[in-house]
This record gives C-alpha cells, structure tokens and sequence, in this order.
C-alpha cells in the first residue's frame, strides 16, 4: 500500500515558530528499514539518517537525495573562510521564516543560536518575523535571504552593496546566496511531504 | 546547457575559467559539484523511472518561467524541445506560465497566533484549454509544481492524491519534488551570483 496518502497520527499541531525540538511526519510512506538496499543506504552519507522517515523518503530517488545532501554540508560545514557557520545558519532560518517552514526554521533557528550565542537576536526572528531589528549585519543578511527567496527574486544590486557595507568579502556573500537558495529547495520538500508535529514535554 | 557534463550554473551565469567566480565557486568544491550531480540526477537520471524526460524538462521550463528567470527558462525550453516534445507542448507550457505567473511566497499557516500573518493569493488550476496539450499526468503536475513554487505553505494532502490519482507514484512524486525544488535553489544561486558580479 504505498500508493496511497498517509494519515499521520494523532499529533499537536505546532502553531507559532520554535526553537524547540519537532517531529516531523510523513504524508507519503517511506522506504521501510528492512527494505533499504546499499544504493538507499549510501544515499543518506550519514547513516543515521536512515532512522529519519523524511531521508527514507527522499531515499526512492537515491541519486538526488546523495547529491542534496552533498550540496547541503559543503554549503554549511565547508569551513573554509566566507561567512562564519551561524550566520549561514541565521540565511537558513530567515529563508525558512519567510516562506513558513516551521520546521525547517526550528532546526536552523536553533543551530544560528548555538553558534552565535544570540538567543534572543534569533528568538526575535521567529517571533517578530523578517523585519525584526537584529543589528547591522544579521538585518543585511536576513535582508539579503528575504529578497532572493521572493518570487520572482528582489535581490538586487542594493543588496550586494549592503552586505560589503556590513563588512562581508565576495565569498560570504556567495555563502549568504547559497544558504538562503539552499532553503528554497529543502523548504519546500519539508513543508510538502509531510507536517511537523510538537513533540511531547519532558 | 548544451552538454549535461557542462556545469549549468556555471553556463547560466556565465562563469569563465579563471575570473572571479570561478574562484570563489572553486572554494566550495563539493557544493559546485553536487549542484551539477543533482542536475544530472534529476534531468538526466542513470536510474530507470517512470517519469519521462519530457516530463522533466516540461516541468522544469514551467518552474523557470514562473520564476521570471528569461534566460534559464529558455534554456529549459530548449532542452524541452530536444527531448523529442511537440511545438504544441512547448506552447502550453509558455501558455501555463502566463496563465499562472504571481508573486509568492504566499499562503496560510495552522490556525493560531500566526494567522495573522496568512496572505492570500491563487490556487492555480490548469485552464481548460492548456490541460488538453499538457495532458493527465502534466496538468496536475504543474497545479502542485505551482503551489510549491509561490505557496508551499498551503501544501497538503490533497495535492499529492491528486497526483497519485493521475498516475504519479509516490517515487514518482519524490522526484517531481526534487525538480520543482531542486530548481528553487538553481535559480536562486544563478541570479544570485549574477548580481554578486554586477550583471544581473
């Protein structure tokens, strides 16, 4: 039966943006572990992924999920030079805010506050939204994620200048246009295969 | 887009060996590389899959030209026209692109504090007219591609089953989302990049 759409659970519903951990439950079935064959489980790099029922779902076309998530570390944890990680993480968190992706955004809101330490700049972005007041340089950067995920895009020279004013070199600036592009693809896969869910207190 | 072994960001911005951006791409070797290997694997897959070139590059062409994107969307259009589709097919999906083109993101959120912040905006259907040339499997294709494109946030249940109900297994809808998505992203970074070297 796995031609057929899938009733989750009875689960909360979460309704306001998160730093909080979410589940995240499946409108299409998975692969089943049992069935996962070598080509599935290299598709994953990480091999814990294979627990995760939205990478065995990705896994049943395993040549792009490989190659996503590919694309998704060297944009993220690729240390050399360009924008720090908690700022590539603050583009990811921003692109997700703005389109809705409350998954995707507790997740990336989460990682932008650990390795910023700025818990309260980040809590701001997802309470207040886009427009919310974050300094300078996190205001250029969210600016910048905002105008290149609008269809069609808004990012425009004016952007560009912002971020070198706010003391960005090309690299991270390309950094900046990646993690918020980036978003626009895995947005869009979260929100449409499925639905968080708010996972039960402690 | 002329080979599928050239890089198509690379084409698409117009990155020469050598100039700028071809260094800073060269810094994020594996991101530059799994880019093209995502492209590769979703238009021209090794894999056997029950959906078609035609279909791939149809929806890819859409996707392109909802984004406004001229020149990336021409060049899906081309490659359209390589897999074998008739003019006729070319045709409604330049008369889909008119027929569905707005300004997103936007949609609903669960009800609650955040519906505040819901904005309204269309739910493409296929017109009568452009569904006969793009076909059962197409029309609904292009409905789910548009929501994903200007108001992912509105996806839902019924969507996919409208899809499953067309034809599109559920492997097969994994892939149509990897292309409508996948393109999301490939869009972005090429007029990205474009404005960072001052031609946008």
């Amino acid at each position: 039966m796995t031609e057929t759409v899938l009733t989750p659970p009875q689960h909360t519903v979460p309704t306001a943006f998160t730093r909080a951990q979410l589940d995240w439950l499946p409108w299409l079935e998975p692969l089943a572990v049992e069935a996962l064959t070598p080509r599935h489980l290299a598709s994953f790099v990480d091999a814990a992924r294979a627990k995760s029922p939205y990478f065995r779902l990705l896994a049943r076309d395993p040549d792009a999920l490989e190659a996503r998530t590919r694309t998704d570390k060297d944009i993220f944890y690729n240390p050399d030079a360009g924008l720090p990680r908690a700022e590539r993480e603050l583009a990811a968190a921003a692109t997700s805010r703005f389109n809705g992706c409350l998954y995707c955004a507790s997740v990336h809101a989460r990682h932008a506050a650990t390795y910023s330490k700025r818990e309260a700049d980040v809590q701001r972005l997802l309470d207040a939204g886009v427009t919310a007041d974050l300094g300078e340089r996190w205001n250029a950067i969210v600016a910048a994620s905002v105008a290149l995920t609008a269809t069609p895009s808004a990012f425009g020279p004016e952007h560009v200048e912002r971020l070198r004013g706010a003391g960005l070199d090309d690299l991270a600036i390309s950094d900046v246009i990646h993690a918020a592009a980036f978003f626009n693809w895995a947005n869009r896969l979260m929100l449409s295969l499925g639905e968080p869910a708010a996972t039960p207190g402690p | 887009m002329a080979g599928s072994d050239a890089d198509v960001i690379d084409a698409l911005v117009g990155i020469t060996p050598g100039s700028a951006l071809d260094a800073i791409r060269a810094r994020r070797p594996e991101a530059r590389a799994q880019a093209q290997a995502t492209y590769h694997a979703l238009f021209a897959p090794e894999a056997p899959s029950n959906v078609t070139a035609q279909e791939r590059f149809a929806v890819g062409a859409f996707v392109a030209g909802l984004h406004g994107a001229t020149a990336i969307a021409a060049a899906y259009a081309a490659r359209l026209g390589e897999s074998g589709a008739s003019a006729a097919l070319t045709e409604a999906v330049d008369a889909a692109v008119k027929e569905a083109k707005t300004h997103g993101p936007y949609g609903s959120y669960p009800a609650g504090p955040l519906s505040r912040e819901d904005t309204a905006g269309p739910l493409y259907r296929v017109g009568a007219v452009t569904r006969r040339t793009l076909g059962p499997r197409l029309a609904p294709a292009f409905e789910h591609a548009h929501m994903l494109v200007f108001h992912p946030r509105d996806a839902a249940p019924p969507s996919l089953r409208a899809l499953l109900d067309a034809g599109w297994s559920t492997t097969d809808i994994v892939t149509l989302s990897q292309i409508v998505a996948f393109l999301s992203f490939q869009i972005r970074v090429v007029i990205g990049l474009r404005t960072l070297a001052g031609r946008p």
